[in-house]
């Protein structure tokens, strides 16, 4: 049901170390390299975000706690390339050879990259269902919290608010939906809502009576409450 | 279907120590021509250098300045920032929230790592950390207390978990003391993690 990401809420993680403003040093050059490499080959359109933070989710509980935030996008890509045939074992192995790759062409290009950075890639959607609920109405998120179309598969209702109460907030229009979108199953999509959650319906030791989470919640990770 | 029931993940045949990790997988990638060494470099100075928290920052001060900005962007933040070239990855749906004496807004992302990145760049590293991601929805007011900021009693928290594609940035408020300040006077007190909201701005000197 849950994998190792979902660890909103979790104990025993020590403090959280701040770090001088402005823009983040990137550390060793190789991490700003795991970075760029992984936005170029998303740019080859093999694969949408949601099926990247899937490939991340999906590394092994050991992995995913061991290796820092990089070296998890690093052995989530490799782990893709070869799942799409981009690449094959024997090319990880070996260093590659320099048999034709068909999607050469499609290659991300120094003089395309500003423009591709500056595309991004919208999840709104026309079309899917009506809204089934309006601002200010109470609605339960669904429990278990687990993708409903894929054993195992990529959901982002955190664990913590599967089965809270909270009250929606404001519709941020119709979205692709992630469970759906992580299988190659088609954008399915949904309404999606900010829903707001008193803290006490989410802790067992609230800091505050009136502190508040808000998630942004798919239509059918909501019933009415 | 999830390809898990293969415990040897294919990331298990590259080299184990990061930096040669990322070597090989690149020298192979560029091998294939799948990838270009001089847009990874473009990439990287994209990041390091051009996009970061001063675009957040100039938002900010403008909405100080601006009360038609300011309620524009409250309304419709994606609109507002795109006019002033804030736009594009990680950036695609905005939302911006504003603080005030009775409330006061924090971002994280619980499941991953989701960032404003045309408004503020790429993540800090203790944004996408594990303590970040497991404490800022269960005890914001102690996570805050980590950062120096202590919050009155009579101010609610509201911590946003960015579960989907929007991106949520803090108008922080206007500190005291600084009528007489233009734009770019303003932007340079917003620091980076009063708009993610783990901090606040700077007061003048």
């Amino acid at each position: 049901m849950t994998r190792v990401h979902d660890m909103g809420g979790r104990f025993g993680d020590g403090a959280v170390l701040p770090e001088p403003q402005g823009i983040p040093d990137m550390g060793p050059e190789w991490q700003a390299r795991a970075l760029a490499i992984t936005l170029a080959t998303g740019a080859l359109g093999e694969w949408n975000i949601d099926i990247s933070r899937h490939a991340r989710e999906r590394l092994s509980p050991k992995d995913y706690t061991r290796f820092t935030y990089y070296e998890k996008w690093v052995a989530a890509l490799a782990d893709l390339l070869v799942e799409t045939g981009l690449l094959t074992r024997d090319d990880l192995q070996s260093g590659g050879d320099l048999a034709p790759e068909p999607l050469v062409e499609r290659a991300l290009r120094h003089p395309k990259v500003a423009e591709v950075l500056a595309k991004g890639a919208p999840a709104d959607r026309v079309g899917g269902p009506t809204e089934r609920f309006a601002v200010g109405q109470a609605v339960r998120t669904r429990r278990p919290a687990g993708n409903r179309l894929c054993p195992g598969g990529h959901t982002r209702l955190p664990t913590y608010a599967s089965g809270a109460r909270g009250t929606i907030l404001r519709l941020h229009g119709t979205h692709v939906l992630p469970d759906s979108s992580a299988h190659r199953l088609g954008d399915a999509p949904e309404p999606l809502y900010a829903v707001a959650f008193p803290a006490r319906q989410l802790w067992a030791f609230p800091e505050h009576p009136d502190d508040e989470v808000i998630l942004d919640l798919w239509q059918s990770y909501l019933e009415p409450a | 279907m999830p390809h898990d029931h293969d415990p040897d993940h294919p990331h298990t045949l590259l080299p184990p120590e990061p930096a040669l990790r990322v070597k090989a997988l690149e020298t192979i990638l560029t091998r294939k021509g799948l990838v270009d060494p001089a847009a990874l470099d473009e990439i990287i100075d994209t990041y390091q250098n051009r996009i970061g928290p001063q675009n957040g920052a100039d938002v900010v001060a403008r909405a100080w300045s601006d009360p038609s900005f300011r309620k524009a962007l409250l309304e419709d933040a994606t609109t507002v920032v795109a006019d002033l070239g804030y736009y594009g990855r990680q950036g695609e749906h905005i939302v911006v929230v504003e603080n005030t004496p009775e409330r006061h807004n924090m971002v994280v992302c619980t499941l991953c790592s989701c960032y404003p990145w045309p408004l503020l760049g790429i993540p800090p590293g203790w944004y996408k950390s594990d303590a970040y991601r497991a404490r800022a929805v269960r005890e914001p007011r102690k996570v805050l207390a980590e950062f120096g900021v202590a919050l009155s009693s009579d101010t609610a928290v509201r911590v946003w978990d960015s579960t989907a594609e929007v991106r949520y940035l803090v108008l922080p408020m206007r500190p005291a003391g600084t009528d007489g300040l233009d734009r770019a006077a303003l932007a340079a007190l917003v620091t980076r993690d009063s708009m993610i909201g783990t901090g606040l701005p700077q007061s003048p000197s």
